[in-house]
């Protein structure tokens, strides 16, 4: 157990290590930083001069330590359109990405596990069909689409929701909450399921497999030879040895959740981190995109590392049983 | 005579397919009475397994029972609404299958699933249910059962979880238990621990056992009485001693020769040509003619019915033409 | 069941060659293909987008990007069955008098054309990298399939969007349409190359320890070279697969780098830079000029991917 939390501690900061090096290597050798940070009427000494305060004249491989070392200490510099620090920058839009992220999450849970468990249960119904072809759409519509889509629906025809921004926000300390508000909660709801969509398309594909699966298993045939009722069968064995698989493959997708919310914070002028990164590659704005990249990294391995250690705890036969009784 | 515990009469047992609808079983009665084991034997596809899943009400579409009656204790239960057969399932007939690996759903502790059961048949609180499977454990051989309980399956070995299974089979003290090949999938040290089990289990409940299994030696060891089953019939049924004694139907006589004995006679084991029909190619007459030795024209066009010849009960048309003296 | 696979049993396989096998292939698609009246619909309209892109300057009203053409007193007009329609623009007009069918047919083409290119380079890297990994194995295998594997846990269209921005900052943020069309193209290259490469890889593992391996190695024909001949017909059909599936996913791509301002520029527009055009008069209620590229852009990609699922669903019988 402690071996596996380590070996798989130890990739994960391979892979940091990695995208270390692309972000580095995007700040340094993508475009030439100085000119990005001054006018074209800046002097040759000025330049220079610049040069060295930022330290571009030192070896490449002293940058990248530097480079390293301010990383991990959430130092990413200074963005080229802002003139403030990235960190600053990004921190301030954090809350908005998570919020939004994790409701559509839980939108997309919620559903995806109902829908796919309607449609294994179910699986000749209309509604099961219905759900099909939806789950289709899901995938082939691309989420702008939908989120113009439901813009022109519930905000431009029937003016029931807005059709940007966050609404009234809550500050935390310096974590900034639209859960609180009314105006707030009403901006999250188109977001949130143009957000969830994709995902719940793909839990919901996911739990019906899987229910299928489990439904032709000796220990369901054993449990109905049990005369357990078909509600036990159904939701307390099927779906529970369902779920296992489900919440892993959730849980991986939360980073693709966040990094999906691009799109959506795009159509919706979400005043997250997805919007700052899209204005920031259109303006090549360097140190936000690297900043960018490694948050979503971390982001990423970290939750793959939390997930490997709970898919462990969750499913008993991947502990490490110490004592064995025979 | 009292009324048997299972009655079952002239069930047919059809599995609809693309290419028509095939009959797996095929006119088969057989009775249990309380406290006897009948072992049902025969190859694998002989239609074993089904019969005993359409008594428990277990076969799956495109399966489905197209003729004849399943009697419990006098009740008719082929043809009982699902929610009634739910709760005839568990309480009135415990079912073991073969394989104790994949039995148990393994993210459940084996307490949890022993008191699942326990409460959904009887009106137990938690606790008393929980020391209820206590004693089921110990009863069925499991040293140290209250620490054991809370013990997921993957934490006990092949045999012990053969065990935590007939526990749960017995949770509701059923009247009928239908085990289905309980030792193919046991080491064969573990085996014989099984079937004693079992045996004993039947003796001190009065429970009546239906043994499936392709296992002749298992039979003979265990059982009161044994059906012989050939390509979704019975070919024979009778008191376990005068079956294996003294087969009659040539198929029987087949089977019986083919357990080896540790007599010493040099009498080799007799073998019987070719396999059992498909069920999509099942012969005309009787099904088992083209491998009979005693075949005649009769056996190619008719279908021979079961005969009473003294305890035993026999289908085939070899014993039709001899005269009823055995009656007696 | 097609008769025609059944005789294809192993004395014969050898002897046929592979375009024979082929053709029992082919016919067990074809049956398969006959019995969807969906598949056939969704084959129709996907054929129907091709050749719509390919014949775009002949069945269009007006080419809509040359400024001669366009006259801003036809600005705004609303499709032709509405009460303010004007002949011929059925669709009708966007702000700058562009005809709106038009732009969508020579959109479709970009579009087209920047999938169709994304999907055949990023098969073009995985199959190599796949083979390169499976052959040599070891340490090259262990690094390809590393950056596959951290890659695939990242979305394509986050990685599409950094080369996207490197490109940009490499060569300018002035692109000129062509360019910004290449960079688009080699963004979704790399982004899909990985499914390829795994399965190719796969296939090479499975082919490399078969004993007609060998014994081409003993009677001195170079291993690679037999290997590539059993190992890419062999992967065919899941490649197919892929590359369909891959195709409506670097459509939607395309679009949303578009959408999101990174991708084709106005002058150039694909169907994705006309939707984003069209986003902005969205409240003003001129809805047909991001509502009929929308539509195409919807019904181009649910048919490929009903291709696709078919595809799947017949190429491999183990699913039901």
């Amino acid at each position: 157990m402690l071996a596996f939390t380590l070996r798989r501690a130890i990739q994960a900061i391979g892979v940091m290590i990695a995208v270390g090096i692309i972000a580095f290597s995007m700040f340094r050798f993508a475009g030439d930083p100085v000119n990005q940070m001054v006018g074209m009427d800046t002097s040759g000494a000025e330049r220079a001069a610049i040069r060295k305060s930022l330290g571009l004249d030192d070896p490449v491989i002293v940058q990248f330590g530097r480079y390293v070392g301010n990383a991990a200490q959430f130092k990413f510099g200074v963005s080229y359109q802002f003139r403030l620090p990235v960190t600053n920058l990004l921190m301030e839009r954090m809350p908005a990405t998570l919020e939004l992220a994790i409701c559509a999450t839980i939108f997309a849970m919620i559903s995806g596990i109902m829908m796919g468990v309607y449609s294994a249960l179910r699986r000749d119904s209309w509604l099961a069909h219905v759900f099909q072809a939806v789950s289709l759409i899901g995938i082939s519509l691309p989420t702008f689409l939908i989120g113009i889509l439901m813009i022109y629906l519930f905000s431009v025809t029937l003016g029931w929701l807005p059709s940007f921004g966050r609404g009234d926000v809550v500050h935390i300390g310096w974590w900034t909450t639209g859960l609180l508000t009314l105006s707030g909660l009403k901006a999250l709801i188109m977001p949130s399921i143009t957000l969830g969509l994709f995902q719940m398309t793909l839990i919901m594909r996911l739990v019906r497999a899987e229910m299928l699966e489990v439904m032709r298993t000796d220990y369901i045939r054993f449990a109905r030879a049990r005369g357990l009722t078909t509600r036990a069968i159904h939701f307390g064995h099927a779906l529970r040895n369902t779920l296992v698989p489900v919440i892993t493959v959730a849980g991986l997708q939360f980073g693709s959740v966040i990094a999906f919310a691009i799109i959506t914070e795009t159509v919706f002028q979400w005043p997250g981190m997805g919007l700052l990164f899209v204005q920031a590659v259109q303006n090549v704005d360097i140190p936000i995109m690297a900043a960018y990249l490694m948050m979503v990294s971390l982001i990423f391995v970290t939750i793959n590392l939390v997930v490997d250690i709970l898919y462990t705890i969750v499913d008993p036969r991947l502990r490490s049983t110490v004592s064995r009784a025979h | 005579m009292t009324e048997p515990v299972l009655s079952v009469r002239n069930l047919q047992v059809e599995f609809a397919s693309r290419r028509g609808t095939l009959r797996a079983i095929n006119d088969v009665s057989f009775d249990i009475a309380k406290g006897e084991v009948l072992g049902v034997v025969g190859e694998s596809g002989a239609g074993k397994s089904v019969t005993g899943l359409s008594v428990i009400g277990l076969i799956d579409p495109p399966g489905r029972i197209a003729g004849g009656e399943v009697r419990l204790a006098g009740l008719r239960i082929d043809n009982l609404p699902p929610e009634e057969m739910r709760r005839v399932r568990g309480k009135r007939i415990g079912m073991i299958f073969q394989d104790p690996l994949t039995s148990l759903n393994p993210l459940y502790k084996v307490g949890d699933q022993i008191v699942e059961t326990i409460r959904t048949h009887l009106n137990l609180s938690e606790a008393a249910a929980r020391r209820r499977a206590i004693d089921l454990l110990a009863e069925v051989g499991i040293p140290a059962p209250e620490k054991r309980i809370d013990g997921y399956p993957h934490e006990f070995s092949g045999g012990m979880r053969q065990r935590v299974v007939i526990a749960l089979a017995i949770c509701a003290e059923p009247e009928l238990i239908i085990a289905d090949e309980p030792t193919t999938a046991l080491d064969v040290s573990v085996q014989a621990q099984i079937i004693s089990l079992i045996k004993r289990l039947g003796r001190d409940h009065g429970t009546a056992v239906m043994l499936v299994t392709h296992d002749m030696g298992v039979i003979a060891e265990t059982s009161d009485r044994v059906a012989v089953m050939y390509a979704g019939r019975v070919a024979e049924i009778g008191p376990v001693q005068d079956v294996v004694k003294n087969p009659l139907h040539p198929y029987a006589k087949g089977l019986m020769g083919a357990i080896p004995t540790l007599a010493g006679d040099d009498k080799r084991l007799v073998q019987i040509p070719g396999s059992m029909p498909r069920l999509s190619a099942i012969p005309r007459g009787c099904s088992f003619n083209p491998r009979c030795a005693f075949a005649f024209d009769r056996c190619r066009v008719e279908r021979p019915e079961p005969l009473p010849r003294g305890a035993q009960s026999v289908a085939c048309h070899l014993y039709d033409t001899v005269p009823a003296e055995s009656a007696a | 069941m097609s008769e025609a696979v059944v005789p294809h049993t192993t004395e014969k396989r050898a002897a046929a060659a592979p375009g024979r096998f082929r053709r029992a292939l082919d016919s067990d698609l074809f049956y398969s293909f006959r019995r969807s009246k969906v598949t056939m619909i969704a084959a129709g309209v996907t054929l129907l987008f091709f050749l719509l892109a390919i014949f775009a300057s002949v069945l269009s009203a007006q080419n809509p990007f040359d400024p001669a053409q366009l006259q801003l007193m036809n600005s705004r007009i609303s499709p032709l069955w509405t009460a303010d329609g004007q002949s011929p623009f059925l669709l009708g007009t966007d702000e700058q008098g562009r005809d709106v069918l038009s732009a969508i047919l020579y959109g479709l083409r970009i579009s087209l054309l920047v999938g169709v290119l994304g999907v055949v380079l990023s098969g073009a890297i995985g199959i190599l990298l796949g083979l390169t990994a499976g052959y040599f194995g070891g340490a090259v295998d262990g690094l390809i399939m590393r950056i596959a594997d951290v890659q695939l846990s990242f979305p394509a269209i986050l990685i599409a969007l950094l080369i996207n921005g490197i490109a940009k900052s490499v060569f300018g943020n002035k692109l000129d349409e062509m360019s910004m069309l290449a960079v688009l193209v080699f963004a979704i290259g790399l982004s899909f190359w990985v499914q390829y490469a795994r399965t190719v890889r796969g296939s090479v593992l499975v082919e490399k320890n078969k004993d007609y391996v060998a014994a081409a190695q003993l009677i001195g024909l170079p291993a690679p070279v037999i290997m590539l001949r059993h190992v890419l017909p062999n992967t065919t059909g899941p490649i197919l697969v892929i590359a369909t599936i891959n195709l409506a996913l670097a459509i939607i791509t395309e679009a949303t780098l578009s959408f999101l301002g990174s991708g084709m520029p106005e002058t150039m527009p694909s169907l994705g830079t006309l939707i984003r055009i069209g986003n902005g008069y969205l409240f003003a209620g001129e809805w047909w000029i991001v509502a009929f590229p929308g539509l195409a852009l919807a019904a181009l990609i649910l048919s490929i991917n009903l291709l696709g699922d078919w595809l799947r669903d017949a190429l491999n019988p183990k699913l039901r």
